[in-house]
């Protein structure tokens, strides 16, 4: 048990809807505010657009909308997260970015059965943190599928 | 070594290269037997032998042939590899290198005699040439030294020890071929070597420490001939078939050549591998990226100059603007590959298959010299050797068959290649007996491709495109050269993936050829930026035909019909799809002109119509994420000026997006899918009308164009109208007159003429009117036997009758019997 809690690890955290998600630092690659973006036609709505990070092409998925949560009010400007893919990085859009916080191994725990639909997908567990619960984002499934 | 040209100078880069790792695998041999080892050797010396008998020096390759011979019975397992073998080979490595510099330093072979070499090699071939050398050695042994096997072994130890010594001067040198430090040592060790093998049992010496032998010749043997030969010659005397021989003999034989050579080992630093140098394709790509990253600065900072008026910055973007094209032609010009690179195995290819064929093919390639992108040298080696393959086994005929049809016995395979509007060319084209299209329709319907009047309503010309048809093969039967589960269809997706066409041409008895057209790279290519729905896109420019621009007036040459709109683009109709449309965006009209960009697709010409064209640029292709990937209708994306992204249109994708093509394959596709709902599917089909309200259905499928004839241009030749026509004479029929007895009407001025083709025929069909071209299921109901008519068939909501255009092309081949036939028609 004590080797457990010595095993700690670094996550980048961030908001969607009303949900706490986090991704290890080391995932992710960026966090900003959008660029401009240019849209995909025929693409599906999860989409938001492709913006040029430096030179390079990268596909900002709308996390709200991947996660069938409602849509972000207009007031509402989305943050960027942008985290490396097997394939090249990828953009995720979310509403508001939290600090980096240290977990320990002790906190975990597979993802509560009252986790459902396509959240429970791309939830790969969750930390029990004093104030709320931090659901581990599965990137790789998130940025892959087929999307609604 | 200026003079020496570039063949030469190429062949010796890649000898000494060649060498450096046959080097290096010999000595790895030793180490423990492995097949792919051998292989690799013997391939290295086989590749140098070919280009020496090419170049014409026969005393390389006579050397390197015995090597050959040596090395291709220890790969085939009949010789062991023995250290005495490693050495002569590990000679011969050496003498060729003699070789080579004296071919660059002088440009001859020079005049060292190497026939002791040869025969050391000749011998060493002979499974027991080695034990019989061991034989005879212990022989002697037992015979000449009978007292003292203990001081063999401690001889041997001897030189282990020193051999120890060699070993650890070389292991300071790494792989150093030059070591010339190590000389003395090394020198010293193959004297201890030579001394060893005067000793009548070195052989078992040898074999009995293997390892240390080899290590001690290693850096001798390059640095110092001499130093390796004594001990190669370890054991002359019994290959002269004269055991008695005295064994001094031997040695003496081959320091001689040794000493000759005036080349010392320094002279290859000066040499011309020098002026090359090796990069890794990873810094190349990584050189490609920041040039296309520089190309976008560069057209940002162009942008950016015109807008404001600063003579100074606008002449300093120019010169930006200039190195950076030059820049980007540079390192694009390192990517680049001669074809020749892909063509070089196809006459051992062809040779091969021709032999296992029986038959006779000769191979001409003509502009090896032109060059390609790598990325686009791999994605068509495969494509090109199917179709050579293809060529040689079902395109060329048996000596015999080419007799008989009064031909060369030897058949004919030509290669071409050349560069033509930012494309490359290829042609593969052969001489033999060409497709049949009749032999196509018929096995299309019999693979369930097609039905009976689908296939018979084909033109030749579509007829031949059925070849790429997934689950296709024209192939009697499979044979094992060809049609091993490869079909054209997969050539064509290969070629297609990277932006190419394909296209194939083909007339009985006289051969087939395969034209294919493909972008000189794929990272950087031009494309006209147009604008839809507030957006940019690019579009490639191979696609481009023309920008057509309608204002006012003009607007009234589009038609719209039932929703479809056609352009009337110089007497051609031109279905017209709108960008807009297509990608499902709300348009932005800004005013009323309408910006038609005419774009080729396949065989199909259409028109895209966007709200705005502006410039042509360079762009830098980058690709979608897998996520995008799935839309056809997007090649990639791309970094505009001003820094945002745009994509770029897959025009193909566009097109079937759109539904344009007689949606052959697509439609094709999902007819073998689904037999049973054939002839329900939706088609293409172009309404004419011949006889005031009696409008007519083609499968436009079948119409190869449209033409507008000017009636003074219309000949008579006998019975029938006929017009010159793109270098041939076009029999015209006028349907008015074969179906309704009517003559024609028109304005007067100008015939109306759809053009089809039927088992190579090619005939005008003369009508009233072109209506439409519409997308509708053509499901035809027979009208009883009437000429020209296939039935009738529900389109639109209007009966219209579907032309039977075999019929009519048949009709201008036998005019009386058809014309009889339409009087009787028209007299019921």
């Amino acid at each position: 048990v004590k080797k457990m809690a010595e095993t700690t690890s670094q996550y980048c955290t961030f908001q969607v809807h009303d949900l706490y998600f986090g991704i290890e630092v080391m995932r992710v690659q960026e966090v900003m505010r959008p660029p401009e973006m240019t849209r995909v036609p025929l693409a599906s709505s999860v989409v938001r657009g492709l913006i040029n990070l430096r030179g390079q092409i990268v596909t900002a998925l709308d996390l709200r909308r991947r996660l069938q949560l409602p849509e972000r009010g207009d007031d509402q400007e989305p943050m960027n997260v942008v985290v490396r893919g097997a394939d090249g990085p990828i953009a995720l859009l979310v509403d508001e970015i939290g600090d980096v916080l240290e977990v320990t191994e002790a906190s975990y725990e597979p993802p509560p059965p009252t986790l459902t639909g396509v959240t429970r997908d791309l939830v790969s567990g969750v930390h029990k943190l004093d104030q709320h619960l931090l659901l581990v984002l599965d990137t790789e499934r998130a940025v892959s599928g087929r999307f609604a | 070594v200026d003079d020496i040209d570039d063949v030469i100078k190429d062949f010796l880069i890649e000898s000494h290269e060649g060498l450096d790792q046959v080097e290096r695998d010999l000595v790895a041999l030793e180490e423990g037997e492995s097949p792919e080892l051998v292989a690799r050797i013997f391939r290295a010396i086989h590749t140098l032998k070919g280009t020496c008998g090419f170049l014409g020096m026969s005393k390389l390759e006579r050397l390197a042939h015995t090597g050959e011979n040596l090395l291709s019975k220890i790969r085939d397992g009949e010789l062991q590899n023995t250290p005495a073998r490693t050495t002569a080979l590990l000679s011969m490595s050496d003498a060729v290198r003699e070789i080579l510099q004296n071919v660059e330093a002088t440009g001859e072979e020079g005049e060292t005699d190497y026939s002791a070499l040869e025969r050391e090699l000749t011998r060493l071939q002979t499974p027991d040439g080695e034990a019989d050398d061991g034989d005879a050695a212990g022989g002697e042994a037992t015979g000449g030294e009978a007292d003292d096997g203990e001081a063999d072994d401690g001889e041997a130890d001897d030189g282990e020890t020193d051999d120890g010594e060699a070993d650890d001067g070389e292991a300071d040198d790494g792989e150093a071929d030059d070591g010339e430090a190590d000389d003395g040592e090394a020198a010293h060790a193959a004297e201890l070597l030579g001394e060893a093998a005067a000793a009548p049992a070195a052989d078992s010496r040898a074999s009995s420490t293997p390892k240390a032998a080899t290590v001690a010749e290693k850096p001798a043997a390059p640095a110092e001939p001499t130093a390796a030969r004594p001990s190669l010659s370890v054991v002359p005397a019994p290959a002269a078939g004269s055991p008695g021989e005295p064994k001094a003999a031997a040695p003496a034989d081959v320091p001689a050549p040794a000493a000759d050579p005036p080349k010392p080992p320094e002279a290859r630093p000066t040499s011309v591998s020098d002026g090359v140098v090796r990069v890794g394709v990873d810094l190349l790509d990584d050189l490609m990226n920041l040039v296309g990253e520089l190309v976008l600065v560069r057209n940002q900072i162009l942008q950016h100059a015109h807008r404001i008026d600063d003579a100074a910055f606008g002449a300093t973007s120019q010169r930006l603007s200039h190195v950076t094209t030059e820049l980007q032609e540079g390192v694009m010009k390192t990517r680049m590959q001669p074809i020749g690179n892909v063509w070089s195995k196809f006459p051992r290819v062809v040779r091969d298959l021709a032999r296992a064929c029986e038959k006779q093919v000769r191979i001409e390639m003509d502009g090896r010299q032109t060059e390609l992108d790598r990325t686009i040298i791999e994605a068509i080696k495969d494509p090109l050797t199917h179709l050579v393959r293809n060529a040689v086994d079902h395109g060329i005929e048996t000596p015999a068959a080419r007799s008989a049809a009064g031909k060369a016995p030897e058949g004919t395979l030509l290669l071409r290649a050349f560069h033509e509007g930012g494309q490359v060319n290829i042609e593969i084209a052969d001489d033999g007996g060409g497709i049949r299209a009749d032999k196509i329709r018929a096995r299309c319907v019999e693979r369930g491709l097609l039905t009976e009047s689908q296939a018979s309503r084909l033109s030749d010309r579509e007829a031949m495109q059925m070849i790429f048809q997934p689950g296709f093969s024209t192939a009697a039967k499979v044979t094992n050269v060809s049609g091993r589960g490869v079909g054209m269809d997969v050539v064509k997706t290969n070629i297609e993936r990277i932006g190419g066409t394909i296209d194939v041409q083909s007339s009985p008895g006289e051969g087939t050829s395969f034209k294919i057209k493909i972008p000189l790279t794929l990272a950087i290519i031009p494309a006209l930026v147009v604008r839809s729905g507030g957006a940019r896109y690019a579009i490639p420019q191979v696609s481009l035909l023309e920008l057509v621009r309608l204002e006012g007036d003009q607007l009234g040459q589009i038609e719209t019909i039932q929703g479809t709109r056609v352009l009337r683009l110089r007497g051609d109709l031109l279905p017209l799809v709108d960008l807009a449309d297509a990608l499902g965006i709300e348009p932005q009209r800004e005013d009323d002109a309408v910006n038609v960009v005419v774009l080729q697709a396949d065989d199909t010409h259409f028109g895209l119509v966007v709200e705005a064209t502006h410039d042509t640029e360079e762009i830098v292709v980058k690709p979608l994420g897998k996520e995008l990937k799935h839309i056809d209708a997007f090649a990639g994306a791309t970094i505009m000026g001003d820094g945002r992204v745009a994509l770029i249109l897959d025009v193909l994708g566009l097109a079937q997006r759109a539904a344009l093509f007689g949606e052959e394959r697509g439609r094709l596709r999902e007819q073998a899918a689904e037999p049973e709902t054939r002839s329900a599917d939706a088609q293409t089909l172009l309404l004419v009308e011949s006889v005031q309200e009696r409008p007519l259905a083609v499968p436009l499928a079948m119409v190869d164009r449209l033409e507008e004839i000017p009636v003074e241009r219309v000949e008579r030749a006998g019975p029938h109208d006929v017009v010159r026509y793109r270098g041939e004479i076009l029999p015209l029929v006028h349907l008015s007159r074969m179906l309704y007895a009517a003559g024609p009407r028109g304005d007067g001025e100008t015939y109306q003429v759809f053009v089809v083709s039927h088992e190579g025929k090619r005939v005008g069909l003369v009508v009233e009117r072109l209506l439409d071209i519409v997308e509708a299921p053509l499901s035809i109901e027979p009208l009883g036997e009437r000429r020209g008519v296939l039935g009738s068939a529900i389109v639109q909501d209007r009966v219209v009758e579907v032309v039977d255009v075999a019929a009519c092309v048949r009709a201008e081949m036998a005019p009386r019997h058809i014309s009889s036939a339409a009087w009787a028609d028209a007299a019921e």
